[in-house]
């Protein structure tokens, strides 16, 4: 206990907001290095896209659009890079659930760090999970004969459109990781609340075929509109309410689910 | 000297149940405070009140002169925690981890580096430092659990159960560690449920059951409080232990015990003075003995005696 004691001066008060931001990078970092470690989870994580890419396309393309396969590979990628994303925000609550499982966040708890640092250093760490799922989803689409129809910086556009409602989307995921007491169950419970939001919709086929009341959910469900602004962005029509639309649900579903995420995370651990 | 941890009259709640009903402890700096108690006794409720992980439901405790609710902040930047709770991140090498820790601690990217060096060699981690922590031995995680509530050089340091399922060996290893932590001016609290352990490493024992204090006092005030002494006799001839038994109650005044599937008898003893009148008269008897000792009582029968049942049956219970 000489020279090298962190505080000599004794124990400081109080943590400066600047303090938080670096724990929550620290902690960014080991969500990325955990990544680069895990070879499973990044194969899952590229292997998912390519295999519904493949599934959809080949599957139901034919029967969907006229018996033309690489028109419907045009009109379902932004559908399915949605979907990837969204279900990668499922990582997002199962990394937590497990870290608390494992005491790893209380150990976090035991530490002069600012309280919401793990949480953000988990988000934040995850978007490089997003980032590679749309990497891949984009990549093998066009492998597969997918045109981007606009202009490189409008399909860039709709994947920021993506990452941001990704962004928004892993609050609910968080606080699933946090009710949910086993990683099981995050993703059985996971997976179960997000096929009807990712069938009901346009993602994956045109709306106008579904009986009334499931095109009245459909409309309303943000990822309809999510996934209309990114085919505007990326093989052309309208873009304009659709992007405006999908990020006030996403700012919606931000301040809804991010402070029930955090008191649930604060109650949990 | 002043108590390094002290707590007074906690109180912890789940549900109905009272994880601690009104427990109070003091660790005087420097010291090693041993907290023994059976399985769901509380001591990981006291623990994580200490570490701030968890807020008591009644009473107050401070670390370090800092009270665990209102200066949380504080006693975090005092304290390490080592458990099967606060773990380290498997998938993270042993490396990776104690350098995360030190960076969140404010370590500079080489001071970290450097420091988690440090800790792995010391605790012999030097060969797996690059692995991921899921491929470490039983005895290897705990050692790194270890080195990782050490990276901050804390004051004091928390160990709930430490040697948990442990064998032997890994066992004298940890505690020979722990010893030359208590050497550089460390204060300790240590969670066991092993007698021995409390009894190798403790300077103080409180014994808790049920959420509540019911001995404190060093090994030897406890092993002393509970009849000092156990005087264990073999006789010669098997069919004599009737005899035996009475004479040695006639000197005591209680029944003593019968052990070893009935050929060994066991007794308390306040003092070693009644020991030659005991011998004489079984002498005079024409017994003969096979064995006659007399030792100190272990913590196990201070366990016994205090809670009325054995550690070891809440251990299996536990099974």
């Amino acid at each position: 206990m000489t020279a090298a004691t962190l505080t000599p001066t004794g124990p400081a008060r109080r943590l400066s907001p600047l303090t938080g931001l670096r724990n929550s990078l620290t902690l960014t970092w080991r969500s990325v290095l955990k990544i680069r470690t895990n070879s499973e989870d990044l194969l899952g994580l590229s292997l998912q896209p390519i295999m519904f890419l493949l599934l959809f396309t080949y599957v139901f393309g034919g029967a969907i659009e006229g018996g033309s396969t690489s028109k419907y590979l045009q009109y379902v990628l932004p559908g399915i890079l949605v979907q990837t994303v969204l279900f990668a925000t499922l990582g997002t609550g199962l990394m937590l659930n497990q870290d608390i499982s494992a005491g790893i966040f209380d150990r976090f708890r035991s530490l002069p760090i600012a309280r919401w640092a793990p949480l953000a250093g988990a988000i934040m760490g995850d978007v490089t999970r997003y980032v590679i799922s749309v990497i891949v989803t984009l990549g093998f689409g066009m492998i597969l004969g997918f045109r981007v129809k606009t202009n490189p910086f409008a399909a860039v556009g709709a994947c920021l459109l993506v990452l941001a409602f990704a962004l928004a989307m892993c609050w609910i995921s968080a606080l699933i990781g946090m009710l949910v007491k086993t990683p099981q169950g995050v993703q059985t419970f996971g997976f179960t609340a997000m096929f009807p939001i990712v069938f009901a919709s346009g993602l994956l086929v045109p709306i106008q075929t579904m009986p009334g009341w499931l095109q009245a959910f459909a409309k309303a469900n943000p990822m309809t509109l999510l996934a209309a602004a990114c085919r505007g962005l990326m093989i052309g029509g309208p873009v304009g309410t659709y992007a405006w639309e999908s990020m006030v649900w996403a700012l919606g579903i931000l301040v809804v689910f991010a402070p029930l995420a955090v008191r649930a995370y604060r109650r949990r651990t | 000297m002043t108590d390094a941890i002290k707590a007074e009259g906690l109180v912890k709640n789940f549900g109905k149940t009272a994880a601690l009903a009104g427990a109070d402890l003091a660790a005087p700096a420097g010291t090693v405070l041993g907290l023994l108690g059976p399985n769901g006794a509380g001591k990981t409720t006291a623990v994580r009140i200490l570490t701030t992980l968890l807020l008591p439901d009644g009473g107050h405790a401070t670390v370090g002169g800092y009270d665990v609710v209102r200066d949380a902040h504080q006693v975090r930047q005092l304290i390490g925690l080592t458990g099967q709770y606060a773990s380290v991140d498997d998938g993270l090498s042993g490396t990776n981890n104690l350098i995360m820790i030190g960076r969140l601690l404010g370590l500079s990217r080489s001071a970290a580096r450097a420091r988690s060096a440090e800790l792995l060699a010391r605790f012999d981690l030097a060969d797996a430092a690059a692995r991921p922590v899921k491929t470490y031995s039983g005895g290897m995680r705990r050692r790194i659990d270890l080195a990782a509530s050490l990276v901050g050089r804390p004051q004091v340091l928390f160990l709930d159960e430490p040697t948990t399922g442990l064998d032997p060996q890994a066992r004298s290893d940890v505690w020979e560690m722990i010893r030359l932590l208590v050497a550089d001016g460390v204060t300790v609290l240590l969670t066991t449920q092993y007698l021995d352990e409390a009894d190798q490493l403790a300077d103080d024992i409180v014994v808790i059951d049920h959420g509540r204090v019911i001995a404190t006092g060093t090994p030897d005030e406890l092993k002393a409080k509970v009849g000092g002494q156990v005087l264990e006799i073999l006789p010669a001839d098997l069919s004599r232990m009737g005899d035996v038994a009475a004479i040695v109650a006639g000197w005591t005044g209680v029944e003593p015990a019968v052990a070893t599937g009935g050929r060994e008898l066991m007794a308390q003893v306040p003092s070693a003075a009644i020991l030659p009148g005991i011998v004489r008269q079984l002498d005079e008897n024409g017994i003969e003995l096979s064995e006659f000792s007399l030792r100190k009582s272990s913590l196990d029968e201070v366990f016994l005696t205090l809670t009325g049942h054995r550690a070891d049956d809440m251990e299996k219970a536990e099974v």
